[in-house]
């Protein structure tokens, strides 16, 4: 609270130079920091950790149908879903883009069967840290894209061994 | 056994508590699967959608979860018994519209629901009430660890877990949380809401998923990005801005009581006078004022009523539910009728909104 004088109504979450910071402010204070909507102000300083989604690129297929299951690339773009576990590698050149901008990334990193969850191998978190500095300097955090590209080199000199984090 | 003698009744179904339970009604993690070297169901010819099912479904119902649960082939439910789990959030819409080829598991308690052959061969939920996610996660985490040492599933190294459509592959989770927001919908915010949500990455739907009306201020936020992510980071992340907007909510309704609260006093005053008195009311109307209903409840200004009473309401007004309830087939008119008549009951002994002269008084109460 920061005047402390009348009951918080309003709690920001709000991140500063890389680190979460909590702020309860109570209504007239919160109007005159130009806070008074808590909503999109709190929202948006998650958003601004998090990051975007990056821009798809599509290319174009060369393959025309699935071997396994007959489903053709026109099929696809039409339908959206695919016919059977083989289309993936089959369509790999449309998905490869359309993944891209679907998805945080284009490689699997959670549970396997079988083996269940796998520990965090470095080569994985390379790309991840990567993915994380570029979204770190696409909005401008140049703090973070800094603290990231310290864990980047650190990582790399540790040259893939399985890291704990 | 049928379906509706195994069902758990309603006022059992909406009883559990959770953490947060006044926004957030239910979490929910559901998985999607698929054997390999089997076309997906949508591919697939009638004969190879039966078979693949009858392996499935006899690998699920020998999971010691499901014991002394419900198993049965979607063409053997009547269209009211399909749609009475989809306002349970038992099936999927899409899945209620499955018949042969295609069958459904249910677990003792209905926490666990196991759809075969809906859009991916195995979808595979774990409902909780209130925010429970890491909760509902590891319940489904050990179903799907039981059931892939007896069935292959298609994975890749590259792509993880392949689905029949691409925005599911790699982990193929999904996870979910059910949020009541009247506060951010009478401030007006809700749409700012939506809107930083879905730049997180997440979807904000209505309340039986995509394409559906956000009736009594329902909204369900969902992941929509399941490849490159860990299943824990997912999870992490919903967490994060479901926490966040609980937060919203709360703030909302600080804001709306200190500024305008015969607003709020009108609106909960006026749902109460309607509810207890009409004499024929629409599935979405309820919706909305038992919404409004449920607020006051949250502000203290129903003493005398236990939400189980309210979220009990909200399930048994739904068509399906209703019409379950008296038997033969109802026109829309008399299932408004009867559903007002219900409502009538049930406020008999409901008193009078009792709103506090100190209008944020009540606010410790959430
Ligand atoms: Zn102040
Ligand atoms: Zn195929």
């Amino acid at each position: 609270m920061i005047c402390k004088q009348r009951e918080a109504r309003v709690h920001l979450t709000q991140i500063d130079q890389g680190k979460i910071k909590k702020v309860d402010l109570c209504e007239q204070c919160a109007k005159e920091k130009g806070v008074d909507d808590p909503t999109g102000y709190a929202l948006a300083d998650l958003l601004l950790n998090l990051g975007k989604p990056i821009e798809a690129t599509r290319s174009t297929s060369t393959v025309s149908s699935c071997k396994s299951c007959g489903l053709t690339a026109t099929d696809f773009k039409k339908s959206g879903r695919l016919g059977c576990p083989d289309c993936y590698a089959t369509f790999k050149d449309i998905l490869a883009g359309l993944l891209e901008s679907m998805h945080r990334g284009t490689r699997h990193t959670g549970k396997r069967p079988g083996a269940g969850h796998p520990p965090v191998v470095a080569s994985d978190q390379l790309t991840l840290l990567q993915q994380q500095l570029a979204e770190a300097i696409a909005v401008e955090n140049y703090e973070e894209a800094a603290r990231i590209r310290d864990r980047i080199k650190a990582l790399k000199s540790a040259d893939g061994r399985v890291l704990s984090a | 056994m049928k379906l509706h003698e195994f069902l758990p009744p309603v006022s059992q179904a909406v009883g559990c508590v959770g953490p947060n339970d006044w926004v957030v009604l239910s979490t929910r993690v559901r998985l999607a699967r698929n054997l390999r070297s089997n076309l997906f169901p949508d591919r697939a010819k009638k004969n190879d959608r039966i078979r693949v099912c009858s392996i499935i479904r006899k690998e699920v119902e020998a999971l010691p979860q499901m014991a002394g649960g419900f198993a049965e082939s979607m063409e053997s439910l009547s269209a009211v018994e399909k749609q009475t789990l989809v306002e349970r959030h038992l099936i999927s819409r899409e899945h209620a519209m499955r018949g042969a080829g295609s069958a459904l598991v249910l677990s003792k308690d209905t926490s666990l629901s196991v759809m075969i052959n809906e859009e991916d061969h195995l979808r595979m939920q774990s409902l909780k009430p209130g925010m429970q996610l890491q909760e509902a996660w590891v319940a489904i985490d050990e179903v799907d660890t039981a059931l892939s040492k007896t069935l292959d599933f298609a994975f890749s190294d590259e792509f993880g877990y392949l689905t029949a459509c691409p925005t599911n592959v790699g982990t193929g989770i999904r996870v979910s949380a059910m949020l009541h927001l009247p506060g951010l919908v009478l401030a007006e915010q809700i749409n700012r809401v939506i809107q930083a949500a879905n730049e997180l990455g997440l979807a904000v739907r209505g309340l039986y998923g995509e394409g559906t009306e956000a009736l009594g201020n329902l909204f369900q936020v969902s992941n929509q990005r399941t490849l490159g992510q860990t299943e824990v980071e997912i999870i992490e992340r919903v967490g994060k801005v479901v926490n966040n907007i609980i937060e919203n909510e709360k703030n909302a309704r600080g804001l709306l009581l200190q500024n305008n609260p015969k607003m709020v006093y009108n609106h909960i005053g006026r749902a109460y006078g309607i509810l207890a008195n009409a004499h024929s009311i629409s599935s979405k109307e309820t919706m909305n004022l038992l919404s409004l209903f449920r607020l006051g409840f949250d502000l203290g200004f129903f003493p005398g009523v236990q939400r189980s009473f309210i979220d009990e309401l909200f399930m048994v007004t739904q068509p399906a539910h209703l019409q379950a309830r008296f038997a033969g087939k109802l026109s829309a008119e008399e299932r408004d009728i009867r559903r007002a008549d219900m409502l009538r009951e049930a406020f008999r002994n409901v008193e009078r909104p009792s709103m506090p002269s100190d209008p944020t008084s009540s606010l410790d109460k959430t």
